[in-house]
């Protein structure tokens, strides 16, 4: 208890230094409530990674990511109104890196709902996770906005049962490009409690789901892809607007289908390349997708970063706060019904570090 | 003198024929399957460096950033790393992130585990044209 309150002092000192240092861009501020009285906002954190090396050592690289994404967070005036995160809390999903994540995540002013992913749950099937942090899914009300949390990193039995040890089964499923993985998905038992719990929602209330794994399919060999996405799409697309927001692929990424507008969110550890510039594959990147900028490595937190959402009268507006990058933000287009950039999304805005290959 | 060299000469001459060394331009499907077979043994300890946790010191491992090798470029390697403030080949960008990623420590240029490492990483571009120089 002394050493959280101890490292609670710690971030306290550290968000100060961070507010003489680094000045919050105002539009984000702007953004929140600047509509109407229904709208508001929440921040997305994800993708963390934690990694234990041993003992009482982590790797600094991520550490650095996450801790200043709250750090951040805990500065945003008028606050979000709460805070989720979008799951990889760890590495390898061991203990030392779920409590390391949890204390780091601790600092935050807001209340944090969690989403499970791959690297959280492969280890003992999410059992550790939600001793800390609850129901691997669950839904709840906010403001007249009905939302949704999945379980989207499962996969077939026979895969998550054919394995020696617990720790090697964590290991194959953690090795992104590893053709020994399954493809993940959110299978039947959480089906049908989406379908009864979508049964309780007037079709006219906006639906926000949130997911690890993409519901849509966009390359399998890293899993950029859930299994079952088109059954979650169809159970989703009676609604008048619906929303999903996901992590995972340490990008940005949106999309339209039909009803639905898709998010991707960016991660706080390392940026993922975009599967297009894998040579040997074909993928279904949307076409819609104006994509972030070639990461530079020599900064170390280039291409990562968090994210303010607002929701516009039921329609999500993302806010990419990008830490050695130019911000970025995707906003619902009423007139074109897509999520579409509000500075690049026209060929001739682009610029060439969007340019992956 | 000389006529005993000669004629030793010419002995070595036949010697050497009568041997039945292969021709430099004749080579068959075995040769070159020994060869490909060589630099797959080589893409393959590539892989496994590149997904290994003790590469470098902290557990972190190439392929965690660079899943199958994507996002590395060789084909447009030796290019101006603006970073460096030079024109570089692949291998120091490589020894780059050992040392910084990894933080691990840097490997010499002709290291067979550097080798393989860069076999690998080609490999995973094969069929894409060169473009040396690119950005």
């Amino acid at each position: 208890m002394s050493t959280l309150n101890r490292s609670r002092r710690n971030f306290i000192k550290n968000s100060s230094a961070l507010a003489l240092g680094c000045a919050l861009p105002i539009s984000l501020v702007e953004l929140a409530f600047a509509d109407s009285e229904q709208n508001f906002s929440f921040a997305y954190i994800s993708d963390a990674h934690i990694q234990h090396i041993k003992g009482t050592r982590f790797v600094r690289n991520w550490d650095k990511g996450l801790i200043r994404a709250v750090a951040e967070t805990n500065l945003l005036a008028p606050k979000p109104d709460f805070v989720m995160f979008g799951g990889d809390l760890a590495q390898l999903g061991s203990k030392p890196e779920l409590d390391h994540g949890a204390e780091i995540m601790s600092a935050l002013n807001q209340d944090v709902r969690y989403v499970m992913g791959e690297h959280d749950y492969y280890l003992d099937l999410g059992a550790y996770w939600e001793k800390l942090f609850g129901p691997q899914y669950y839904s709840f009300d906010h403001k007249g906005v009905h939302f949704i949390v999945l379980n989207s990193i499962r996969t077939y039995d026979e895969w998550t049962h054919r394995w020696p040890s617990n720790e090697q089964r964590m290991l194959e499923m953690a090795g992104l490009d590893n053709p020994n993985g399954s493809p993940f998905m959110v299978g039947e038992e959480q089906r049908k409690w989406l379908q009864s719990d979508l049964a309780k929602v007037a079709k006219s209330i906006p639906v926000v789901v949130f997911s690890h794994s993409p519901l849509q399919k966009i390359y399998k060999g890293w899993n950029f892809w859930t299994e079952d996405a088109e059954q979650i799409q169809a159970l989703l697309q009676p609604f008048d607007k619906v929303n999903v927001i996901y992590g995972h692929v340490h990008q940005i990424q949106y999309n339209q289908i039909g009803n639905i507008s898709f998010h991707s969110v960016m991660a706080t550890a390392w940026p993922w390349p975009y599967p297009s510039s894998y040579a040997q594959a074909e993928q279904y990147l949307p076409k819609l997708t104006v994509p972030m900028n070639r990461a530079d490595p020599f900064f170390e937190r280039d291409a990562t970063g968090w994210q303010l959402i607002n929701m516009a009268n039921g329609n999500v507006d993302m806010n990419f706060t990008l830490y050695n990058n130019s911000e970025r933000s995707v906003r619902f287009n009423k007139t074109n019904k897509q999520p579409e950039d509000s500075r690049y999304q026209e060929e001739s805005a682009r610029i060439p570090g969007q340019q992956h290959y | 003198m000389f006529q005993i060299k000669k004629t030793s000469l010419y002995l070595g001459v036949i010697g050497l024929l009568m041997v039945p060394l292969s021709q430099a331009d004749e080579f068959t499907t075995v040769d070159t399957d020994r060869w490909q077979q060589q630099f797959m043994a080589s893409v393959q300890q590539g892989r496994e460096l590149w997904t290994s946790p003790t590469l470098g010191t902290n557990g972190v491992a190439c392929a965690q950033c660079h899943p199958n090798a994507a996002n590395t470029h060789p084909e447009t390697y030796p290019k101006f790393q603006k970073q460096i403030g030079k024109v570089i080949p692949l291998w120091e960008m490589i020894n780059w992130c050992l040392r910084n990623p990894l933080e691990g420590v840097a490997l010499a240029a002709d290291d067979p585990k550097m080798t393989a490492i860069q076999a690998y990483v080609t490999y995973e571009r094969r069929g894409v044209k060169l473009e040396p120089g690119k950005h």
